[in-house]
């Protein structure tokens, strides 16, 4: 056991001293997994940081209940102080026709031409608060459609607040970040076999003896497993310094625009276990590729 | 040791390099292979290590069955056999004693007892002082023994050599045939594939002939 740990630090070293004496093609490799490594880190942190704002943020959502014109304002406080009983509602503020067409007078500036109208023209005006935990666009939806059917109401429509449009780019971020993920996972596979091709024919020689004298595929593979594990594991460490460069480089900026609004939110980096996700994310990905590519080109590779 | 029956080797292009070979060469005994350039030597060695697949007949090396022996297989049955090659294939970027030291590495042995077998390989062909030294700064009859140390470093059953002394001069080449005596007379089985009748004679061992792909003479005595 021993001997057999101690000849895999040889061959892990061997495999450092290898990268070390090709270092510009190597740096190229590493820089490049980094660059992309890095990227769908900081996309990360973007939606993770997104998140912690928005979850400080509820309310603004609510439906608005268009009464039919027939419909009086004592009718209007009636069907209100009813709705608001239902469980899903916290309350609801009646705007009757007079308060609305004067509130629509003041914001829209066509008071005098408004004034020429023999009759009010608006309807009654019910806002129905939603109680938070009733505030997902599911059973909203539900309760839009059932506030529909009361025959009092001409149009019950659905406020989507910019929250609830923040929370919906945030989920459209998410997937897109998981999609990001999975092409650059896979342009790192193809940086990594292809570097790790690039060795194996570069050693063709060295290899088909080693062949000769029954090496076995698992102990000619190994070096270059080695190899593609380390330059993932250091491109790894590459993607942690560029995502950290860039926070430094946007958090002064980040932080005066969150005092603007009054808020306490401070920009999030990588954690210790982000960071190690990211490294052990490297070392999974060179593994994979140097596997495959060991794999492809050595049971191709006979001794001549 | 060796048991050919009926073998033949077509290669991709076509072209039958070995035909229907039959011979047996029995365990410690020694054999030359004999035959013009393109009669197929190297080809029937390679037969034996598997580098090369027999596309015809039973072809039995120290009790395995090389028609039927899986992929997976084949190192540990290189592992059996010693091979020497004309162009010695030494690894340039290693020392001496790692160059002969790896095959004993390929298949794991513990780090004392590699530098012990080492060096009693290299004492034998006679190249003890010379371990740390890169295969390149040596003369051509020296890094044949390299590749003669490498080959017997795991005391493999059998011992083949592809023209072991092709470009050596013929003092160099006799000591080197002498090696190959020698562990022969430890009980190794022995096979070596040369141009020169000379060794044959001083030798005296059989001689398998191949012309043209056939084997004209299977060394057993008449
Ligand atoms: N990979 C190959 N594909 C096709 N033909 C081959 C291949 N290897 C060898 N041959 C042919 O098989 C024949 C035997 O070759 P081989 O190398 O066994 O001869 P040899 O007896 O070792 O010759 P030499 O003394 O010149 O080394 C030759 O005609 C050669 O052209
Ligand atoms: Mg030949």
């Amino acid at each position: 056991m021993r001997a057999y740990l101690l000849r895999h630090v040889q061959v892990l070293l061997a495999s450092l001293g290898q990268l070390a004496r090709a270092p510009g093609s190597t740096m190229m490799s590493v820089g490049v997994i980094g660059i992309t490594l890095a990227l769908p880190g900081l996309l990360y942190l973007l939606v993770a940081n997104a998140e912690r704002v928005s979850s400080e943020w509820h309310g603004g959502t609510h439906v608005s209940l268009f009464l039919h014109g027939t419909v009086d304002n004592d009718q209007a406080q009636k069907l209100a102080a009813h709705l608001a009983k239902r469980a899903d509602v916290n309350r609801v503020r009646v705007v009757s026709s007079e308060q609305a067409l004067s509130e629509f007078k003041e914001l829209s500036g066509f008071g005098e031409a408004l004034d020429a109208l023999p009759a009010n023209p608006l309807p009654s005006l019910l806002v129905v608060i939603p109680e938070p935990q009733y505030e997902q666009p599911e059973t909203l939806e539900k309760m839009v459609l059932e506030l529909q059917s009361l025959p009092a109401v001409e149009l019950a429509q659905m406020d989507m607040q910019w929250v609830q449009r923040f929370h919906v780019i945030l989920k459209l971020t998410r997937r897109a970040l998981i999609v990001l993920s999975v092409l650059l996972a896979l342009a790192v596979l193809l940086i990594v076999s292809n570097t790790i091709r690039l060795a194996i024919v570069n050693r063709r020689a060295e290899i088909e003896i080693i062949q000769l004298i029954g090496g076995t595929d698992r102990f000619i593979r190994r070096p270059f497993l080695y190899s593609g594990m380390l330059q993932g594991f250091l491109g790894g460490g590459v993607a942690i310094v560029l995502i950290a460069l860039c926070l430094h480089l946007l958090r002064p900026p980040i932080q005066v625009l969150a005092n603007l609004y009054g808020s306490g939110f401070r920009v999030t980096g990588l954690g210790v276990f982000e960071s190690l996700t990211i490294l052990a994310i490297g070392m999974g990905l060179g593994w994979l590729a140097s596997r495959w590519s060991a794999g492809r080109h050595l049971s191709r590779m006979q001794p001549a | 040791m060796i048991r050919f029956s009926q073998v033949s080797k077509r290669y991709p292009n076509g072209y039958e390099a070995l035909k229907r070979i039959n011979f047996t060469l029995e365990r410690e005994k020694m054999a030359f292979l004999v035959g013009h350039s393109g009669a197929g030597k190297s080809t029937l060695l390679k037969l034996i290590t598997l580098v090369e697949r027999s596309t015809h007949g039973q072809l039995v090396v120290n009790s395995k069955n090389l028609v039927k022996l899986p992929r997976r297989q084949i190192p540990y049955f290189r592992r059996e056999v010693g091979v020497i090659f004309q162009d010695h294939k030494l690894l340039h970027d290693r020392t001496v004693f790692d160059n002969v030291a790896l095959p004993l590495v390929v298949s794991g042995v513990g780090h004392r007892e590699t530098g012990r077998r080492v060096r009693a390989a290299l004492d034998k062909v006679g190249l003890l002082g010379k371990e740390r030294l890169f295969p390149i700064t040596l003369s051509g009859g020296e890094q044949q023994r390299v590749g003669i140390a490498r080959a017997v470093v795991n005391r493999p059953p059998l011992l083949l050599a592809d023209e072991p002394t092709g470009n050596l001069d013929a003092q160099l080449s006799d000591e080197i045939m002498d090696l190959f005596y020698q562990f022969n007379q430890y009980g190794v089985t022995v096979i070596i594939a040369t141009h020169e009748r000379r060794h044959i004679q001083r030798l005296n061992k059989p001689v398998l002939e191949l012309k043209d792909g056939r084997l004209v003479n299977d060394g057993a005595p008449h």
